[in-house]
């Protein structure tokens, strides 16, 4: 089966889920993955929206975190500031799923501004929502978004949520209790930070794409792996899966 | 004791230039028609208070009525940018626009901690972020815990003039109910000198719903029917969310020419 990039990085982030965790999720491509995941491999896997569902199960993919579904589904619905203070931050949460619109070699993360100054930015985005304190206080976390220039750059222009800060140590030091993120799950392959140096490093290519077109798209000095692995292509049974949960969504649109 | 009145009325007599105003309903129960009113009556100056500013504060800082936004993530929910909003800030149009910036986690226990009558909230929270040495600067500080000794994170509380909220219902006497995702809107109504509540219906008596969030009659300012008040957000039981119009906000606030119309010949116009 053919399959188009975007459905090989919803697919291998799906993979990083294992059963019976429990996931903070956001809207977009991290509810796809962790939706896909409970489908396939995972089915006990808890999904945790910031809207306050704790445990819900759609049956198609919701069109935003205010969706009743999830509510209906939920083993618990909770307010929002008991969310954050009773669940995310004690840590009771397994992993966190964020995307980004810049992220460094140290896994920091930019959703504020791009450009200029913070008071004069080129270009404002939307901020920081739940994204600080799911990167401080769930157990791992891990990072989705296509791999650019413009988005793996040397030194976010804004830190929004911190990954391991300016290296070794950063995270004791400002007593984040979460591990910090684990992977990055790009259109080209998989990141993860070096043992030692924390820098993220590239360990996974997806089928048909080289070391160099990773390195080439990368806006620091990318180290590889001495073997990157060659992640498998998504099956058949994982593509049908996440086709027809995207096929539901485009009906609810309806 | 809750005084029933018509949405225009409760607009006229809540809500004057200046005001902080807290619109909430996280994703779910967002009060549109409540803020469409605050539009066509024209309000100005307002610092407006959301943890997720999303169309209908576009709607509103494009409209001119925002000084000042206080907030967590300013987006159209699963569609994309808030044109709007990022007109102001990057090009002060209409006017300019200040913003003080919190997580999610910040802003909620701002809101507790403006209903529970003390002056900060504690978390864990903000540290090696852009975000506490900023804008937010004044209104997040580290703190030492008395009893450990241990550095955490203050914020400032919320105290808003008026908290705008939409629920499912509400009896003769004012008393309201919302349930579903209740998001932080016992909180924003708690922590407000005033408040307004649009519902769908007003009822007889409010039978009981699990997991519903009661605020009695003597909480709340004013009430106001406005069915289909929280379109084209979700209202569990009522309404669901008519993507349509957001993936259709996206084309009209991106330009301003367009935008005006729309201001124009929905808002100034008479309809919602």
């Amino acid at each position: 089966m053919t399959y188009t990039a975007d459905e090989m990085m919803t697919v291998s982030a799906a993979r990083a889920l294992r059963d019976g965790m429990t996931c903070f999720v956001g809207i977009g491509l991290p509810s796809s993955a962790a939706n896909l995941a409970r489908a396939t491999h995972a089915p006990s896997l808890v999904l945790i929206y910031e809207s306050g569902t704790i445990g819900a199960k759609p049956d198609r993919l919701p069109l935003s975190i205010g969706d009743g579904m999830l509510a209906e589904t939920a083993d618990a619905v909770v307010s929002v500031p008991e969310i954050f203070n009773y669940w995310l931050q004690p840590g009771r949460i397994d992993v966190g799923f964020l995307g980004a619109a810049q992220i460094d070699k140290f896994g920091n993360i930019n959703t504020t501004v791009i450009g200029g100054d913070y008071g004069h930015p080129k270009v404002r985005l939307p901020g920081a929502g739940g994204a600080p304190e799911i990167a401080a206080s769930c157990r791992e976390v891990i990072v989705v978004l296509r791999q650019n220039h413009r988005s793996f750059v040397e030194r976010v222009d804004f830190v929004t949520s911190v990954g391991y800060g300016s290296g070794p140590g950063d995270r004791e030091r400002l007593g984040l209790t979460g591990a910090g993120p684990r992977k990055i799950i790009t259109d080209l392959g998989v990141l993860e930070p070096d043992p030692e140096t924390l820098e993220f490093t590239l360990t996974g290519l997806y089928p048909g794409v080289s070391a160099s077109v990773a390195k080439e798209r990368t806006g620091w000095d990318l180290a590889i792996a001495p073997d990157p692995e060659i992640l498998a292509a998504p099956s058949p049974a994982e593509l049908d899966a996440l086709r027809a949960f995207q096929g539901s969504q485009a009906r609810s649109h309806q | 004791m809750a005084e029933i009145v018509s949405l225009a009325e409760a607009v006229e007599r809540a809500i004057h230039d200046g005001d902080a105003v807290a619109m909430e309903g996280f994703t779910h129960l967002i009060p549109f028609a409540a803020g469409h009113e605050v539009i066509r009556q024209r309000r100005r100056d307002l610092t407006l208070i959301r943890m997720t500013p999303d169309l209908v504060y576009d709607q509103l800082i494009g409209a001119g009525c925002a000084r000042k936004l206080i907030f967590s993530w300013g987006g159209n929910p699963g569609v994309g940018s808030l044109h709007r909003f990022r007109d102001a800030v990057e090009n002060s149009w209409p006017v300019p626009l200040e913003i003080e910036e919190h997580s999610h986690a910040g802003m909620a226990n701002r809101y507790v901690a403006g209903a529970s009558g003390v002056p900060f909230a504690v978390l864990r929270g903000y540290n090696g972020t852009g975000l506490e040495t900023l804008n937010g600067g004044p209104t997040i500080k580290p703190i030492t815990c008395p009893f450990t000794g241990e550095t955490l994170t203050a914020v400032s509380a919320l105290r808003p003039d008026v908290a705008v909220i939409h629920a499912q219902r509400a009896d003769r006497s004012g008393n309201v109910q919302l349930w579903g995702i209740t998001g932080v809107q016992k909180e924003a109504v708690l922590a407000s000198a005033r408040s307004v509540v649009t519902v769908e219906e007003i009822v007889d008596e409010l039978d009981p719903r699990p997991g519903a969030v009661v605020l009695p009659g003597w909480t709340v300012t004013f009430v106001a029917r406005a069915p289909g008040g929280a379109h084209p957000s979700y209202a569990l039981g009522y309404t669901v969310r008519d993507n349509d119009y957001y993936v259709a906000w996206d084309a009209i606030a991106r330009d301003r020419d367009t935008f005006t119309r729309w201001l124009d010949d929905q808002l100034y116009a008479g309809r919602s």
